[in-house]
């Protein structure tokens, strides 16, 4: 599994969607079911997957699907 | 029988008084001691000498609990080491002793950065470390002045009442993930600092502890190991008094 692939699955399972549905338009706006507890519980498992852990800027920044993806970048881990 | 066999702690402001008696019985009962001072090499030989005493690891680590971003690297450098940390005492502290008129908003604001936010910082990157091992134990250093109120504490009781909140909605908050947070809130206790700036009447202040003496500070590191170890597994959220029955 590479990483897109891991990323997506951690969102499917946070988010209980179909991967198709995630795209730029996948934030917290969008989705209903986007609220603080289910986004410390992305945070946490994004963390435990890649073994960072995160900023609190970063946690509270972390607001949509591709938005996710540059914060990873900045820990080194490159979403492809 | 050892307490806190192979246990990863981290004790902040070892370099004398509490956290000193901390370390080493936390050492004593075969922990994994990362003793935490400000001020580079000061505890060196003393934590060499601990390590090679009790058969363990102790290891100094420097920084300003003030510098956050320095303080969490240093975090993290330890859980990359062990792996995980078991245990947070927060005791680094300052106090002053000053009536309402004399206390310098400077040193107030130093005092709440060191006891509050110096504290908070270390808590919150450590659970986040113990959110992932689903366990652990943290300490905070609280003081019995921040429940009973002591003339010439003003600016210090009101950094121990914000620990005692903070311990108390962390507990809460952690309790799901099986980490406890607890406060020790100590009377007077004989360190050099206390017993500096009581010298002259020493006497007048035992009248006020019903027991008749200071308190040692290994018996309020005993308090912090058993909070520590798994003989305290159920307790959480518990702020408790070692002051042998004072009176302020």
């Amino acid at each position: 599994m590479n990483t897109l692939e891991t990323y997506n699955a951690i969102f499917t399972e946070t988010f209980q969607v179909e991967e198709n549905v995630l795209d730029t338009d996948f934030n917290s706006d969008t989705v209903e079911k986007w609220d603080s507890v289910c986004q410390l519980s992305l945070v946490t498992t994004m963390e435990d997957t890649f073994d960072i852990m995160m900023e609190p800027e970063d946690i509270i920044g972390f607001k949509s699907y591709e938005i996710g993806k540059s914060i990873l970048a900045k820990y080194d881990v490159t979403i492809a | 029988m050892k307490l806190l066999e192979n246990k990863v702690c981290l004790v902040s402001g070892t370099n004398k008084g509490i956290g000193h008696a901390i370390v080493e019985a936390f050492a004593k009962h075969g922990a994994i001691v990362y003793a935490h001072a400000r001020s580079v090499g000061c505890i060196d030989q003393w934590t060499d000498s601990l390590s090679e005493k009790y058969q363990t690891k102790v290891v100094p680590v420097y920084f300003d609990v003030t510098d956050l971003d320095v303080a969490r690297k240093r975090v993290m450098a330890i859980k990359t080491a062990e792996k995980r940390i078991d245990v947070l005492i927060n005791n680094a502290g300052m106090v002053t002793y000053e009536m309402i008129p004399m206390v310098q908003m400077s040193t107030f604001k130093s005092m709440i950065d060191v006891n509050v936010v110096g504290a908070f910082n270390l808590l919150q990157i450590v659970s986040r470390i113990m959110t992932r091992q689903k366990s652990g134990s943290i300490i905070n250093m609280a003081s019995i002045v921040a429940d009973r109120g002591a003339s010439g504490q003003v600016s210090y009781a009101t950094t121990k009442g914000a620990v005692i909140a903070m311990t108390k909605s962390a507990a809460k908050e952690l309790a799901p993930l099986q980490i406890r947070v607890n406060a020790v809130a100590p009377g007077m206790v004989g360190t050099v600092r206390f017993k500096d700036v009581f010298e002259k009447n020493f006497q007048e202040k035992l009248n006020n502890i019903g027991m008749g003496r200071l308190a040692e500070p290994e018996e309020i590191a005993d308090m912090c190991l058993f909070l520590s170890s798994d003989m305290s597994s159920y307790v959480t959220g518990q702020i408790i008094g070692v002051d042998g029955s004072t009176e302020l």
